[in-house]
């Protein structure tokens, strides 16, 4: 067991963990910040997606002691008081069903238009479609959460 | 009224998930929990010889380890599957014994042998690979046709053959004198290939023993809490019902496969018993793909006859059915009366039969997923009519034209009564929304570009709100399928409905409160929707085949209609009026030309405070209704899927995809079509990727999504959805149910259009890329030759 340290969402944050412990585990398991999902075993599905020093990574594929010191970010922690414009897109496009997958989806589709927007690329819909190839979702057809990412992105 | 029926409202359930705050069962944590990992069968077919557990027990943290004896040996009971059907000689079914852990033999690969109960997932999971299972290997029936040649290994002592039953429905000499004299016959052979349903969510399972009171709670990914206490209770002897308390809280996506009480949830609440302990456990996705119950797995042989004008004149089908290792909870009604009694598709068929084999393998058990025999069915017949209209030089639109059922009701060949329905003006508001008229141009186009274009259409009908319970029981089913609804309004006006449906992305939260909200004229926010758990709602039947709307909110109108008539009873007496003159809107209650009203608060209040009620009248106003269908409804519509094939590589992109669906009266359409979204990419995802593959001994092979493809957001487009619907005659809203049409009409429609683009028919789903490229080169040479 090690004490592994890091800020999440903004607060310092602290635990004891074994050293094969998985990021996604020390934040479902130990910080108890269970919006952040575990949907496979192999690194497909992106349903552990959160921000690690502002870049998306999957959860499940990080050492909770290889983030030792970042900053991270989950779902909990990415609205600031109102609904963030992609939480928000979500909601008015429709854009999760059954809802397992949408902490992934937003937490990539953030990191997607931050991405494009700083290289001056335009995020049209193939390339959200594209963007996307790390995250699945089963209930939507992936039409309506396209659209959300479409409008979030004109709106951050 | 922008909040009632036909709006399409935001979602209220939203918040909590895109914040993170969405409650799933493995999100639960009780105190004092403890972990189970299952041991289970490497072998596809094996006799157990010895479970040596001494090793495990040792290890660190580990509780106990528990094994098929001892759970046999404390009662519990074998699972099930609850619907009968009989074979064509009047013999029952041949159902096997399925123990939740298994005892002398396993029978397939990820089959339960024992559990590891363990202070941490990570000591629950290395205990259990400490212990030490011996087995005998048997010869292995991996898929149908092992399963049903001479001398295949048996897999259940009571089915010999490997066969669980042979069964028929229709009319077979009609059928046979009418083909014999066809002008023109059309002979396939299809098969419908194996699914993995793949929720989001894995299967979860948290159970309490409670032993101050003796009583049982369980947290469980499941589409039908009631059901699954019923069962846990009547069957396999958990716990009596009023000991058992079952949540399903939010629920990732089911798809059919959370419908099924698993072995998983036996053993952790008698685990849970025999530990003392709060028992969780969660697949993994690997788990997920080796216990889930798969679905379809058909191999049919169906010869369509026509005359000389192009008008069918019977259909013969015969089916073998893959139920793997044992019969699921359904599995036996899926491929009989959800498969067989929609063959008569959007046609009027003078003669049909079908004949159905189902037969035991060495596979994960099979049964419902997403549409669940009517997506088989569709497959069969318009595959069908497409190659017909290609053997016979028809337009494959006007083919089913001139077939389509016009006068309603239709009495079909094979129990069916359709109620409703305009079946060429969805097949007219495709064809204009998918400009079918402008396909050669854009096929010319394509060719100039070095790629093949094809166009293909399917027009599916599917039955849901499974009905009347009199006649499912007629039929076979162990359960009625009705559902029940309580309104409850508060003194201070606010409402809760509770219902037997459960929600598990289908937006019951907000879709079943505008039906409320528009019925009394109170606000959407003022509706509460509750359902899900046991010790809340009193029975239900749960979710699936598309039953919720028909069904369940039917439920909840007739519950409004009992409120509603005392509320008027209580305005009346408090506005002197009488009550047939009361108008119900606008929160108010009031009679129309006066000032005499009431707000819709104070009739609450009145009939709690219970000062000033009509005599006789019991204070409280609450009301509960159970709802029993009249008849199926029949959600019907066409599916154009337009494709470009790259020749070099096999590679299909579906460019257009358009769905004209009569869904009946919807509530939300921006929910309903959301449900055609997902319904369409799973189909694809069939039809195009997705194959849950064995090898000849019965090894997974395609077992995680490293190997199994699911459909990613670049291989499907933007679906172009919409409606033309007539109203359902046989439930008071007119709703049809729109859960599962995506993934019955967009197979056929997708390999339609692929041997359109190739000029070679005989392709099988999924249509990888290797498969069509394999395809073009035997239609690209026989082209070449002519």
């Amino acid at each position: 067991m090690s004490t592994v340290s890091m800020t999440v969402n903004g607060k310092a944050v602290s635990a004891d963990v074994e050293g094969r412990t998985l990021l996604v585990d020390y934040i479902r398991e130990h910080l108890r910040l269970t919006g952040t999902h575990v949907g496979c075993d192999t690194s497909q599905c992106g349903t552990c997606v959160v921000h690690v020093d502002g870049k998306a990574v999957k959860s499940c594929t990080m050492l909770a002691a290889a983030a030792e010191g970042a900053e991270v970010t989950t779902i909990e922690g990415v609205a600031n008081g109102d609904l963030h414009p992609m939480q928000k897109a979500f909601n008015d496009n429709h854009g999760l069903q059954c809802g397992f997958c949408t902490p992934g989806m937003i937490m990539s589709g953030i990191d997607m238009v931050n991405r494009y927007k700083a290289e001056g690329r335009q995020l049209d819909e193939a390339a959200i479609r594209h963007e996307l190839e790390g995250n699945i979702c089963r209930c939507t057809g992936y039409h309506n959460i396209v659209k959300s990412i479409a409008q979030a992105a004109s709106e951050m | 009224m922008s909040e009632g029926i036909g709006a399409p409202v935001k979602r209220k359930e939203d918040k909590r998930f895109i914040t993170g705050k969405g409650k799933y069962t493995d999100d639960i944590r009780m105190e004092n929990q403890a972990y189970a990992a299952f041991v289970r069968s490497p072998h596809a077919h094996a006799e157990i010889k010895g479970i040596e557990t001494s090793a495990a027990e040792e290890m660190s943290g580990v509780i106990a380890v528990l094994d098929g004896a001892q759970l046999t040996g404390d009662g519990i009971g074998n699972l099930i599957c609850g619907w009968a059907i009989s074979s064509k000689d009047g013999s029952p079914m041949n159902m096997g014994a399925w123990s939740a852990l298994a005892t002398e033999k396993v029978r397939y690969v990820g089959d339960a042998v024992a559990v590891v109960i363990a202070e941490s997932k990570d000591e629950a999971q290395a205990a259990a690979e400490s212990v030490e299972v011996s087995y005998n290997e048997l010869p292995v029936a991996a898929n149908i046709a092992a399963a049903l040649a001479d001398g295949a290994t048996e897999i259940h002592d009571n089915a010999p053959g490997n066969v669980i039953y042979d069964w028929e429905l229709g009319d077979g000499d009609a059928t046979d004198a009418a083909l014999a004299g066809a002008a023109h016959v059309t002979e396939m052979d299809i098969s419908n290939n194996r699914l993995a349903p793949n929720a989001m969510e894995p299967r979860s399972a948290v159970a309490t023993y409670d032993d101050a009171e003796d009583h049982y709670t369980l947290y469980s990914t499941s589409q039908n809490p009631h059901v699954a206490r019923l069962v846990l209770s009547a069957f396999y002897q958990v716990a009596p019902e009023h000991k058992l308390r079952v949540i399903a809280p939010d629920v990732g996506g089911g798809f059919g496969s959370k419908i099924y009480i698993y072995p998983e949830e036996i053993v952790c609440l008698w685990a849970s018993m025999k530990t003392r302990r709060s028992v969780k456990w969660t697949a993994e996705r690997t788990e997920s793909f080796l216990t889930d119950a798969h679905g379809r797995d058909h191999v049919t042989k169906a010869r369509m006859g026509f005359d000389a004008d192009g008008r069918i004149v019977g259909f013969k089908v015969s089916t073998k059915a893959n139920f793997g290792a044992y019969m699921s909870l359904f599995s036996s009604a899926v491929p009989t009366y959800l498969y067989a009694t929609l063959l008569s598709g959007t046609y009027d068929i003078p003669a049909i039969h079908c004949e159905v084999l189902a037969c035991y393998t060495n596979t994960v058990p099979v049964d419902a997923y997403r549409g669940a025999g009517r997506p088989e069915a569709s497959f069969v017949v318009e595959r069908l009519m497409e190659t017909a209209a290609r053997e016979m030089g028809k337009d494959p639109a006007e083919l089913r034209r001139a077939n389509f059922v016009k006068d309603f009701p239709y009495q079909t060949q094979v129990i069916m009564n359709y109620d409703s329905g305009d079946f060429e003006g969805n097949m007219n508001q495709a064809m204009e929304a998918a400009d079918w008229a402008g396909f050669a141009a854009r096929k010319a186009e394509a060719a100039n570009r070095g790629r093949l274009r094809g166009i293909g259409m399917a027009c599916y009908i599917e039955a849901c709100g499974i009905a009347p319970s009199a006649a499912v029981g007629s039929l076979g089913a162990g359960v009625g399928l009705w559902e029940s609804a309580e309104v409850r309004v508060n003194p201070v006006g606010t409402i809760e409905v509770l219902t037997g449906s459960h929600s598990h992305g289908q937006g019951h939260e907000t879709t079943f409160a505008q039906v409320v909200a528009e019925r009394f004229g109170v606000p959407l926010d003022s509706i509460q929707i509750v359902h899900g758990d046991t010790d809340k709602v009193q029975f239900g039947m749960g979710t699936y085949g598309s039953r919720s709307g028909p069904v369940g909110i039917s439920a909840i109108v007739k519950a409004c209609d009992k409120v509603e008539v005392k509320v008027r009873k209580i305005a009346a007496h408090l506005l002197e009026c009488n009550p047939d003159e009361l108008v119900i809107e606008d929160s108010q209650v009031k009679v129309p030309g006066t000032n005499k009203a009431l707000g819709w608060h104070e009739v609450g209040l009145a009939a709690y405070t219970a000062h000033n009620l009509p005599a006789d009248m019991e204070p409280g106003l609450k009301e509960g209704a159970f709802y029993d269908p009249e008849n199926f409804t029949f959600p019907m519509g066409c599916f154009i899927a337009e494709v470009e094939i790259d020749p070099g590589t096999g590679k299909t992109d579906i460019v257009k995809f358009v769905a004209s669906d009569d869904f009946g009266v919807i509530i939300n359409p921006m929910i309903v079509e959301g449900q055609v979204h997902g319904g369409i990419a799973q189909g694809v995802g069939q039809a195009l990727l997705e194959e849950m593959v064995y090898d000849e001994s019965g090894q997974p092979v395609s077992g995680s999504y490293m190997d199994y493809t699911m459909p990613r957001a670049e291989d499907v487009p933007s679906f172009v959805v919409e409606h033309h619907n007539t109203r359902c005659t046989t439930n008071p809203l007119g709703i049809k149910g729109c859960g599962e049409a995506g993934a019955i009409g967009s197979p056929p429609a997708v390999i339609n259009a692929i041997t359109d683009a190739i000029d070679n028919n005989d392709i099988s789903m999924p249509a990888t890329s290797a498969k069509v490229w394999a395809a073009i080169q035997v239609s690209g040479t026989r082209m070449a030759a002519e």
